[in-house]
């Protein structure tokens, strides 16, 4: 296997001097790379035989989630074949992106598999829409898990995350928070939904989340004694 | 749902609420996730190298979700 070069926070192998110079490709990799770097007949079958890889990985993984989306017949044909596209689409872009940091085919797998998410995310928003304005607070106690025993505890607790939404979130955190916690909307049908994408959507989640805490906390519904981080 | 024994209903939405200062985020998650699962299928702990991606999976479900699926796809026979 390939050598690590970086870091998570993009520091080019600053804690592993020896890992400085990009590590040579394994053979296997090599020819894809050649190959989908070259021109002609070579492109075109390597092309060829990197969409039949894909395909199969995208709908490998469509059956591995099909409990959640439930498609079949033409919908999941269309899914599958489009994620395949648009994965090899990015991967004959990117070619020169890719360091050799990882096997190649570990590397192009990862774009299938991120555009078969953003396949269900389209889908998900065309045929059962993403409800921004719809509040149904009475959603929450049953998102939070609430059983009969905690019926009281969890209508005071839904009133005051009610309150504190009201009262330190911004509009648009408001709307996402909504969307994906009280109406179950996947996060990548909100992102299709606002043409944005995921880094963004979960950004404001988080902060959404954080504030909301830190007001819970303040106001005595959560013990902040009892956190573990942040 | 019964949960007598288990956390109680603050305690899981101070969970739920919870953030990680160490989650880089969808965007630098996946910009590594092929290594990090690199890393997992060849038996090592990627969390070790990679604490902040390992936090954010715990808190992304997309990006879990990802993780699960090309992990899978990297260790089928």
């Amino acid at each position: 296997m390939a050598s690590v070069r970086r870091d998570e926070n993009g520091r080019a192998a600053a804690e592993d001097p020896h890992q400085s110079s990009p590590p040579p490709l394994d053979p296997v990799s090599e020819e894809w790379v050649t190959a989908l770097t070259s021109q002609g007949a070579e492109y075109e079958q390597a092309c060829a035989r990197l969409y039949g890889d894909l395909l199969r990985i995208a709908f490998k993984e469509l059956a591995r989630r099909h409990d959640r989306h439930g498609l079949s017949g033409q919908e999941l044909e269309d899914v599958g074949q489009q994620a395949a596209a648009d994965a090899l689409l990015a991967i004959t872009r990117k070619i020169g992106q890719f360091r050799g940091e990882s096997r190649f085919t570990t590397w192009a797998y990862k774009f299938v598999i991120f555009e078969v998410s953003t396949q269900l995310g389209r889908h998900f928003r065309r045929t059962r829409g993403v409800p921004m304005d719809t509040e149904d607070w009475e959603r929450l106690p049953d998102v939070l898990g609430a059983g009969p025993a905690e019926e009281s505890q969890a209508r005071e607790l839904a009133s005051a995350v009610r309150s504190g939404i009201d009262e330190v979130l911004t509009d648009h955190q408001r709307k996402i928070f909504v969307a994906v916690v009280l109406a179950g909307v996947p996060l990548e049908a909100v992102v299709a939904e606002l043409g944005t994408n995921r880094n963004a959507v979960y950004k404001t989640m988080f902060d959404a989340r954080r504030k909301l805490r830190l007001r819970l906390e303040a106001d005595g519904y959560l013990d902040a004694t009892t956190r573990r981080r942040s | 749902m019964n949960h007598a024994d288990g956390p109680t209903l603050a305690d899981r939405l101070r969970l739920f609420l919870e953030t990680d200062p160490r989650d880089v985020g969808c965007e630098r998650a996946m910009e590594l996730l092929h290594v990090y699962v690199e890393l997992r299928a060849a038996g090592q702990a990627p969390e070790e190298r990679y604490p902040g991606i390992a936090a954010h999976l715990r808190a992304c479900g997309p990006c879990s979700d990802e993780y699960e699926g090309l992990l899978a796809a990297v260790t089928e026979l």
